[in-house]
């Protein structure tokens, strides 16, 4: 099936003129019309514009002309936004924005020549691990447990675009990461994603959700896909102060790189209390395949790491609740009147935010209070401070770092609602890069005694995602990971 | 003798803090590319950014810093290599970010000092805090319709200074001078117009009272007011109400208040309005703003003189009086214009018709010194044809009329009206013996002693000549012919 093949394949087939790209897109617009019924990965499907796209790059590619990424079907992570094309973030707020103007990263995609499926659902304001806070409704993972047929969550905040790259209804897709966002539903849905490091892709028309942490980057099923997807996303951009002006490597070539003669560390502090021990296990065994790889793997210490959580969740809900203060029914999105303009703002924040970002934007407004700012938001930074410190100290002497991505497989819809901490803790082991701007990903590694995917993170220097890529690899050579969801396209 | 007001209880001192807004002159906005004209239609220049748009980023004009860089320069204040922005956080209708972008904890600029001058010729230093740059909101217009406000985002993201002054000034007259000599600095340096009636430079006035020797009592702020006389009356004012409130046994409560012109009192504003807890933090979307000492060198190299320095040089080089050289320094326009009537001729000759016959033509007319009602070089000649004796002091003030009125050159208006000084003195003596012939009273009084009838045969030979006779050769001619 058209629909099986990996980005890198089906970029080779289209150059070979072996398929076409109207019959690469119309493949997986069939199975978008018959699985996002089931997975609600997509929140707009914009099937013409696809076509349309498709058509143009069938030009191209039998005129001999070809971008790095012609003819390829993604899905778009709808906190981007898509020139003409409704971009709600997930929100009540924005159901009916439609933005006139293409975001830096999707405008990148689309100068290489990607094709756009559509709008992929997230958690609302990608404030989520579950995607169930989505004003659109949960994404259904495409697995389920061994035996169980209960819907279980694809991860979050970018559900919708992991659960439409495992179940095949997209070739890749685009997806943000601010505390594991990218990582986690990655791991959830046996795919791979990754971080990159903070100021490697532009933010310049993704919605923010906490700015300093926020980072777009790309979700595929291979490491080697993954790649070349960042590679077109990446790059410097003048109208991001904190975009990095730096050249875009050969992400792709790194992959085949091995990791003969590298030093991984195995930071100690990752060993949770009451982590499964089938995750604990299938570190080990990841470590080891490194090691059988001619890697030197080494015991390192990150002794903030424990702090990690707790400063996250002051910093991220402290920049959300004023990046979301814009959202006030006044000049577009969403409005709710009131007798007056005290009243709009309330009914219109009360109406148009759901739970989860009402709560954050609490929270964070609360920790910046007067009175409250030195003991919360300033304490936090400095905790920051000292966790890009042990990471500093740490890649002194280490080339990478590799850990489980998340303490558990993936969960079912409507378990862990009861109380937001337990959510939270799902985002242990992929706060600390955004927390350090650090890149990380996650590569599915194997599955647990239920028949879930499980996934392990590879952390690297700033801006050296090619060791990452080259460690992910190498993990994803040895781990062989062919396990399929149950829902997929020609499943 | 320091300005106090006298209460029913005693004397009060006044202290008065300033915090200017001067809008930065630059073509773009702070954080945005959008155009920043004043006056043009409602919502026309607004970009994205400015408007709030989801995913918009601000990325800092390297303009507007260099424009407070060099303000900072000018103040002579220290300048801080590294800087930070800050979201300033409140909901207002003409706020689209729900935040305004502002330097909180690490202005730009920090300490340094304005010179003012005083009317009993003293002059004194007022101290300025810092200096941080800011962006402007946006305008809400609430009387446009009966229900619904309108807003104009024209103004929103535009580049301000903030410029907060020591607790220095002491009086309603030295408010004043600070404001003066503050807009004078900034257009000198061509970093804000300076235009009140516009807006783009706004004053909050902080006014306390006190008895002599005390510690500061309880501040107010009143807001936004917008020109000079306004500050000066503000002042006054709020602190007769304070002294109208300690007198009377009360307590002043720091709040923000309002000047109104027409009834000349302040207000409080509605308690709302004052009551926001802003959580400041920095603005994650910004890094610190890291200026190279070489930079700041090369703005410092590249100032204008300003007001200190020229008035230093003007009474140094031309010998004008601290009050002349003041005036004229005022505003760089008119010590432009100064020292082009000055270059190559007597200065103070220069400066008395600038100062005198000039600005009153000036004001006379309406117009402006930048668009002078005679220009430099036209006047510059008529000073010339006064030196080589073409006509004399009183024939030049009706030349300048004239040139005024016509605007034509001096010399083609003595041509014409003939006004040429006589200095044939065939012509001189013979109106000289008429004038003797017709008094001869007189001169038998100035004979027997009575010196000062020289002034009356003055007169009456001028007169006899319509004025154009040279006054060194009239005289002359009187001295030798009454003996």
């Amino acid at each position: 099936m058209l629909t099986d093949l990996t980005l890198a394949q089906a970029r080779d087939g289209l150059r070979a003129r072996d398929f076409s790209a109207i019959e690469l897109t119309d493949a997986y617009l069939a199975a978008i019309a018959v699985l996002n019924p089931k997975l609600n990965a997509y929140v707009t499907v914009t099937a013409a514009a696809a076509r349309a796209q498709a058509q143009a790059a069938d030009v191209a590619l039998a005129a001999g002309r070809h971008a790095p990424l012609t003819g390829i079907p993604l899905a778009i992570k709808d906190l981007f936004c898509t020139k003409g094309v409704r971009t709600t973030a997930g929100s009540r707020i924005l159901s009916a924005f439609i933005p006139p103007y293409e975001s830096t990263v999707t405008a990148n995609l689309l100068r290489d020549g990607a094709i756009f499926l559509g709008k992929a659902n997230m958690d609302e304001f990608a404030m989520g691990s579950s995607n169930m806070t989505s004003a659109f409704g949960p994404v259904t993972s495409p697995w389920t447990r061994r035996g169980d047929n209960r819907r279980l969550v694809p991860g979050g905040s970018s559900g919708g675009s992991a659960a439409a790259v495992a179940a095949h209804i997209a070739l890749g897709a685009t997806a943000t990461d601010t505390g594991g966002s990218i990582r986690q539903p990655a791991s959830f849905c046996g795919i791979t994603g990754i971080k990159p490091t903070y100021g490697r892709c532009s933010r310049w028309g993704v919605v923010a959700f906490a700015s300093s942490l926020d980072q777009a980057g790309p979700l595929a099923r291979t490491v080697e896909d993954a790649a070349i997807l960042l590679g077109s996303m990446a790059g410097f951009d003048p109208q991001d102060s904190t975009s990095a002006d730096l050249a875009v490597p050969d992400f792709a070539a790194a992959c085949r790189r091995g990791v003969k003669g590298l030093r991984i560390g195995v930071p100690r502090e990752y060993r949770m209390d009451g982590m499964a021990p089938e995750i604990e296990a299938l570190w080990q065994q990841g470590l080891g395949w490194l090691r059988d790889a001619g890697a030197e793997i080494v015991d390192v210490s990150l002794p903030h790491t424990k702090y990690g959580l707790a400063t996250y969740y002051i910093v991220a809900p402290a920049e959300a609740s004023s990046n979301l203060a814009r959202y006030d029914g006044v000049r577009y999105g969403a409005r709710t009147a009131g007798e007056d303009l005290a009243a709009l703002y309330e009914n219109t924040r009360a109406e148009g935010f759901g739970a989860e970002v009402q709560r954050r934007v609490m929270i964070g407004t609360y920790v910046l209070s007067a009175g409250y700012y030195d003991a919360y938001y300033l304490k936090a930074q400095k905790v920051r401070a000292l966790m890009l410190k042990d990471f500093t100290d740490v890649f002194a002497r280490v080339d990478a770092l590799v850990t489980p991505t998340t303490p558990t497989a993936a969960f079912a819809q409507g378990e862990k609602m009861d109380d937001p901490i337990t959510m939270y803790l799902n985002d242990i082991f992929t706060v600390p890069a955004n927390m350090s701007g650090i890149p990380g990903l996650s590569v599915p590694a194997g599955l647990d005694a239920q028949g879930l995917p499980l996934g392990l993170q590879v952390l690297g220097r700033p801006f050296d995602e090619e060791t990452v890529f080259a460690v992910g690899a190498a993990l994803e050579r040895a781990a062989d990971f062919t396990a399929m969801p149950g829902i997929r396209a020609g499943g | 003798m320091a300005y106090t007001i006298e209460g029913s209880t005693g004397a009060w001192e006044v202290v008065v803090g300033l915090e200017v807004h001067a809008q930065v002159i630059s073509k773009s906005k702070l954080f945005s590319g959008a155009a920043t004209a004043f006056g043009a239609p409602p919502n026309s220049q607004v970009s994205f950014v400015d408007a709030a748009f989801p995913g918009m980023l601000p990325v800092p004009n390297r303009e507007a810093i260099a424009q407070a860089v060099r303000t900072g320069l000018g103040l002579g204040a220290q300048i801080n290599l590294v800087s930070r922005f800050d979201r300033k956080n409140y909901f207002y209708a003409d706020l689209p970010q729900g935040y305004q972008i502002s330097q909180f904890e690490h202005p730009i600029v920090g300490t340094g000092t304005v010179e003012i001058a005083l009317a009993d010729g003293s002059t004194k230093q007022i101290g300025i805090t810092r200096l941080h740059l800011e962006q402007d909101a946006g305008k809400s217009l609430h009387d446009q319709h009966p229900s619904k406000s309108f807003i104009d985002l024209n103004r929103s993201g535009v580049a301000l200074m903030e410029i907060v002054s020591e607790p220095d000034i002491r009086s309603p007259e030295e408010a004043g001078a600070y404001v003066k000599k503050l807009r004078s600095i900034l257009r000198y340096l061509g970093t804000c117009d300076g235009n009140m009636e516009e807006g783009s430079l706004r004053a909050d006035v902080n006014v306390s009272v006190r008895r002599a020797g005390e510690a500061y009592r309880t501040r107010c702020e009143v807001k936004n007011v917008n020109s000079v006389r306004f500050v000066m009356q503000a002042v006054e004012a709020e602190a007769l109400r304070q002294i109208g409130v300690w007198e009377s046994g009360g307590t002043v409560a720091q709040e923000t208040r309002l000047f109104d012109p027409n009834k000349g009192e302040t207000r409080p504003m509605r308690s709302k309005e004052d009551a926001h807890d802003y959580r400041y933090f920095p603005d994650p979307d910004l890094l610190p703003v890291v200026l190279e000492q070489a930079w700041v060198d090369e703005l410092r190299a590249a100032l204008p003189e300003l007001p200190d320095a020229k008035q230093a040089r003007f009474i140094a080089d031309y010998g004008l009086s601290a009050y002349d050289s003041g005036v004229l320094v005022a505003e760089q326009a008119t010590a432009l214009f100064f020292e082009a009537v000055a270059s190559g001729r007597d200065a103070k000759v220069a400066a008395n018709w600038v100062t005198g016959d000039f600005f009153a033509a000036m004001n006379r007319t309406g117009r402006t010194i930048e668009n002078p009602p005679v220009t430099a070089i036209a006047l510059g000649r008529l000073l010339d044809l006064m030196a080589d004796s073409t006509i004399n002091g009183k024939i030049a003030k009706e030349v300048f009329e004239a040139m005024v009125e016509t605007g034509r050159d001096p010399g083609a208006i003595i041509d014409a009206k003939g006004l040429r000084q006589v200095t044939d003195t065939g012509a001189i003596d013979a109106a000289v013996e008429a004038v003797i012939a017709a008094n001869p009273q007189k001169v038998a009084e100035y004979r027997s002693g009575k010196d000062k009838l020289f002034g009356f045969f003055v007169g009456n030979v001028m007169k006899a000549m319509a004025g154009k006779g040279n006054p060194g050769l009239v005289n002359a001619a009187l001295k030798q012919r009454l003996g």
